[in-house]
This record gives structure tokens, sequence and C-alpha cells, in this order.
């Protein structure tokens, strides 16, 4: 019968199953970072517990690093969950990324770049961006605190297998549309539950043509869709990604890859719910309120409380309106930005940042904006500079960062003043997300850098025109 | 974890859907490195204003939801980030029961780690409770072995997964159950495929 590969996966990490039980379920690679783990390694000292895989468990540190002036850290209690989980790693054996270390990064950046992400595996962090790592054919989620401990003592999670569901993407994205958009765009046309208590497996033929990086943008915020995880078949362009990176397979690279084409969903192979976009439909998207699934095109208006039915929906508009000072109605083109923000596991690889120099390149940022680039990790920062992007960015007037996880959350000194508006990569736009009463815009790169120049949001598409 | 049965207590109307983790705990409260202490930043930037003032209208600030072990909330609660520090605030605060529609996954799975019930009622029966509720606190009565929830008017059923009502009944360590597994995990780790 043919299997998704969904199905694949999970039946191949059952460790016990049991009638109205959960299956207990082997996780592959465990990645750890500061913020989600200093009581999970508490756990294990005050039971006197150990690390069963210490090889199979990967830290790194990236929500709190300060992005400029290292290693100076300011904040005391920053610093000290910082220092907490160099110690932890030390005393229970656990590699780590240390801050200034090459290998440092956002954690959902390092694991497909140092090759530790591989296709048919479960991955888990406790993050709930986890779910990038699903562009490789993986079943990747978030997980809480007490389940990082779970992992660290067992290797293995108690999962209820979810249902599936088909995110198709029919079609050719049109010229100036991201991967960035078309998962915006996805859940701004089904809203933030859609994925609930599901895997979401991404096909269609605007998916296949992507590249890895542009997958793990789009899995990236499958929780923002609510999902459990998102993730794409693997195919050729993942087996070149990984080929000689230092933690994929050398010697028997060969059979690896065998074995990770032979995952990719079956023909025929069917799911619990299937839903279908058209890629021509999809033009650049920019969010307009406080949860991800407020988004339209960059052509459109804010919607007024006329677009909505219920009372609640309708209440909904206006405390977003509220909390972000927009009017209904207001094109979107005339909101007018002071930061811009690019960075986040979610758009702050090398095409990313690429993407983003090509609309900056000869152009200033305009005089009300500032705007920050942080890579998402050490490496991805060196290739960019080795490329020159860092000076096409800070002759614009960007300042040039280290790699962390920076505004995208604001728990270093990244914060987005209060009331200011900002055009960010990232994928959260929740009330006080980048610091308190901070108005986020989600776009992609290339939108957040055009928005940075004019000072208002335009449409890329249109500057693409222009130029040619 | 502590067990957790019958809970009597006035609930809290949270009128809002896809409260996300974000709202519960701010981000500028995650830096501790304990699992408690978590309860006084509780919806922080709903509680309190920009100058640190309680805000009167939220509705933890109203004195006559402020013994409330019970929150009643819209769909999608605790939506976004997976930080446990969501559930450890709630519990903090002194709540041992969340009442919604639906729950994000991550959320709800950190509940049954925390000993805190999360119940599903249906979208009418929420909407119900949380128009008396904003009338009037009134006590209701949480009872996890019979899958109630018992108001002065009222009951309604609920469905719980057996294995987490077994485990909030008996606070029971999920790890040191998990370590009874041991042989399976140890077979599964020798057929295990690894590619060098």
């Amino acid at each position: 019968m043919a299997k998704n590969i969904i199905e694949k996966i999970w039946e191949s990490h059952i460790v016990h199953r049991e009638e109205g039980k959960p299956d207990l379920l082997y996780i592959d690679l465990h990645l750890i970072h500061e913020v989600t783990s200093p009581q999970a390694f508490e756990g294990l000292r005050l039971n006197n517990r150990q690390v069963r895989r210490t090889d199979l468990c990967f830290a790194t540190m990236d929500h709190n690093v300060p992005t400029k002036n290292l290693p100076t850290i300011n904040d005391p209690i920053a610093k000290k969950q910082i220092t907490t989980l160099a110690d932890n790693a030390k005393e229970f054996g656990v590699q780590l990324a240390d801050m200034g270390h090459p290998d440092q990064g956002i954690v959902h950046v390092i694991g497909p770049e140092l090759g530790l992400t591989q296709p048919g595996k479960t991955i888990v962090c406790g993050d709930s961006h986890t779910s990038t790592h699903g562009a490789f054919g993986a079943i990747a989620f978030g997980i809480g605190t007490s389940e990082v401990e779970h992992v660290l003592s067992t290797q293995t999670l108690w999962q209820t297998k979810p249902p599936t569901m088909e995110i198709r993407v029919n079609g050719k994205l049109g010229v100036g549309v991201t991967a960035k958009d078309i998962i915006l765009a996805i859940i701004a046309k089904w809203g933030i539950g859609v994925g609930t208590g599901h895997i979401v497996e991404y096909t269609g033929e605007a998916i296949r043509a992507l590249s890895m990086e542009e997958r793990m943008t789009i899995c990236n915020m499958s929780i923002e869709a609510g999902a459990k995880a998102g993730l794409i078949s693997p195919d050729e362009k993942t087996v070149e990604f990984l080929r000689g990176r230092r933690f994929a397979p050398q010697k028997q690279f060969e059979e690896a890859a065998a074995y990770w084409l032979s995952l990719a969903s079956d023909e025929g192979s069917t799911y619990d719910v299937v839903l279908e976009i058209d890629a021509h439909e999809i033009e650049p998207v920019v969010t307009w309120g406080t949860n991800p699934a407020m988004g339209t095109g960059v052509s459109k208006a804010v919607p007024t409380t006329a677009d909505y039915v219920s009372e609640s929906d309708k209440q909904a508009l206006k405390n977003a309106l509220a909390y972000m000072g927009l009017e209904e109605g207001q094109p979107i083109t005339s909101i007018e930005i002071q930061h811009v923000f690019i960075g986040s596991c979610t758009n702050s690889r090398l095409s990313d940042l690429r993407a983003a120099a090509s609309v900056v390149k000869g152009n200033k940022l305009h005089p009300n904006v500032k705007g920050i680039v942080v890579p998402g990790s050490h490496s991805t920062k060196k290739e960019a500079e080795a490329e020159g992007l860092d000076k096409i960015f800070t002759a614009a007037g960007f300042e040039w960062r280290e790699s962390g996880c920076s505004a995208c959350l604001g728990m270093n000194e990244d914060i987005i003043p209060f009331g200011e508006r900002c055009a960010s990569t990232s994928n959260r736009n929740f009330e006080g997300r980048q610091g308190a009463g901070a108005r986020t815009h989600l776009v992609s790169p290339a939108m957040a850098a055009a928005a940075g120049i004019y000072g208002h949001f335009v449409d890329v598409r249109q500057l693409e025109k222009q130029e040619a | 974890m502590e067990p957790i049965n019958i809970v009597k207590s006035v609930y809290a109307p949270l009128d809002r859907k896809n409260v996300d983790t974000d709202q519960i705990i701010s981000k500028e409260f995650l830096k501790r490195i304990e699992r408690t202490g978590f309860g006084q930043f509780l919806f922080y930037h709903w509680r309190f204003d920009k100058e640190g003032n309680e805000v009167a209208d939220f509705v933890l600030n109203k004195p006559q939801y402020k013994d409330a072990e019970i929150l009643i909330a819209q769909d999608n609660f605790g939506c976004g980030s997976s930080r446990e520090h969501a559930p450890w605030a709630i519990l903090d605060y002194g709540f041992r029961v969340v009442i919604a529609p639906s729950f994000a996954d991550i959320f709800h799975n950190n509940c049954f780690k925390n000993g805190i019930l999360p119940i599903k009622l249906t979208e009418a029966e929420c909407d119900e409770l949380l128009e008396q509720g904003l009338q009037e606190a009134q006590a209701i009565e949480v009872n996890l072995e019979a899958q109630t929830v018992t108001t002065p008017s009222k009951v309604y059923s609920f469905n719980i997964d057996p294995y987490y009502k077994e485990m909030l009944l008996n606070g029971w360590d999920e790890i040191a159950l998990t370590f009874k597994y041991e042989d399976a995990i140890a077979a599964y780790e020798a057929k295990r495929v690894v590619f060098e």
C-alpha cells in the first residue's frame, strides 16, 4: 500500500506500541538552547539521572546572545542563563557551539548547515520553530522543557500519532514572490489553527521548485499554522545540499542518499486532510495584525469590520488594529515603518541576505528608518562577508551584526521601541513580540529591504519592473 | 507533580481567542533558570500598563475573579512558542484547570507534564460559560475522574485521553515510567540504521 513520508518515518521510530497509550518514539537528534534547557538539566541532577545519548544531542546559544560588542553581556540574568548552558553541557558531556564558536548560530540554521539535520530523522528541540528541519524530510517538532528532560534521560518521547495533512501548492510562483509569501499566504487563507494536531507535508510544483533554504522558510512557519510539524519529501536537491557536510554520512553517503530518496511519499499516498492553493494567486504578503494569519497582499488594504461575519472576529480585528495603530481599509503601501529587521530562523540564511542585498544595493535607508541585519549563523556571516554583502548593507546605513535570534523575540537588547513599527523577516507578529508595544509586520527579505529604503511598504514587483 | 482530580472554584472568563504563549508569559521573563516564580509575570502586559499600574478592566485584576483556580478562554489557547514557562506561570499564579474549545498542541502537552488539566468543551459551551462568568463570578466544580464540569445550573462532560487522565490523577513522573521500557529502548538502538 502506498505510504506517505510521515507514516514511513513514524513507523520506523516506534520503540513500543500498546493499545490505549501513545507510541514510545525514538528521537534521532536533540537540539538544545539556553532558554528552554536549564530546568531540564536541573531535573536530571535532582533525580541523579544522566544524558542517555550525548552523541545525539547538540547545543548552542542563540536566544539571549548579544549581536554586538561580543563577548560582553550586559544583562546579568541572560548571562547566567548562558553560563548555565555552558556548565550543563560540560557536566553532562553534550557537544556545544558556545558564543564565539565558529559553529554558533540560531539552532535551526546550524542544524542543516552542519549536516546534523537529515532526511528520515526524528528531530526535537525546546523551540516551536524546530519544524524548520522538516524541509529535509524529517519529522521535526518543538517540545516543552519537561519533554527536553525526557529526551535527555531516555532518548524517547510518548507521542500520539497525529493525523496527516497535505498542502499542495500548484503552479509556478510569480517573479518577486518568495517562499515567505507562500507560507504567509497559506496561513492567511486558512488561519493559524488550520494545522493544529496535524503533521503537514507540503507538495506540488511550486514546492519542488524551491531551494533547500526556501523550503526551510516554509517548514519553519508550520507552527504558525498550528501544525505539530511540517515537512517536504526529499529529492536530489536535499541530497546535494547534504553532500560533504561535516555531520552528514561520509563513507556511506551514497547508501544514505538512496535511503533518503526512498522515504519520499509514494505515488498515490493519502492524507487525512488535503488543501490546495494556486501559486499564481500569491503576491508578496504583509501582515497588518497581531497574529501571522492577519496578512494580505501588498496591493491590498487592511480589512474592515464589514469583511467579517462573527462578532468575535470583528472584535479581534478592532483589538489588532488598536494595537497596531492602523485604520480599517488603509492601503498596505501607506503604512510607514521606522525599523527593518532582517534575520531569524525563518529568513537569515545566505539566500535571504542575498535577496535583501539585491534590493538594497546602491540605495540608502530612508532617513526615518533604522535597520539591522543579523545573519543566522557565524558561518553564514562569514560567507556573506566573503561575497561583500556586509558592505552593501552598511553602505546603505544598515547595521551588520553577529548571529542570534535577536529582534525576532527581543530577549537580548535588540528591541523595537514602544509604538514603533518594524518590517521584519521573522515569524511572529504577536503583541509585544519584538518589545513591549512594538508593532511587527511580517514580510520577505526583499520586501523588508524595500520598505527600509522607501520608509513605507512597496511592492517589490514594481521595483523590478522599473529596473527592467 | 501534584495529582489532580476535583477542583472547586470560581472561574476567570478570558474572552479571547488565539491567546498565544507570548501573552501568557512575555520573553523578558524567560531568563530564570528555575521552574517557579513565573506567576507574578502571567499576562503581564495585559495586567499592567506601561508604568506598571494594574489595568482595572483586565479580568484577572477584578476582585471577584482573584481566587479563580479555573481559567476559561476561546479557541486555540496557548498557540505560538513552545515555552513551558507558560504553563509554569499559569500554575504558579494559582490555576489548575484551563477550559477552551481548542488548544495548541505543544501547550496542551506541556499542561499534562505539570499537573494542569486542559479541558476541551465545545465552542457553544465555552461561550455560555464565558457569558455567565462575565455577568457574575460563579463557582463551578471540575471532576477529572467523572470527566464533568458542574455549574449551579448544568453539568458538562468532556473527553480526555485515558493515558493523560491516569498521569494527572496519579501525578506520575513520566520519565520514571519510561525507564521501565529500558529493554525496548536498548533493543531499538541495537537495530537502528546509522550511516557512517
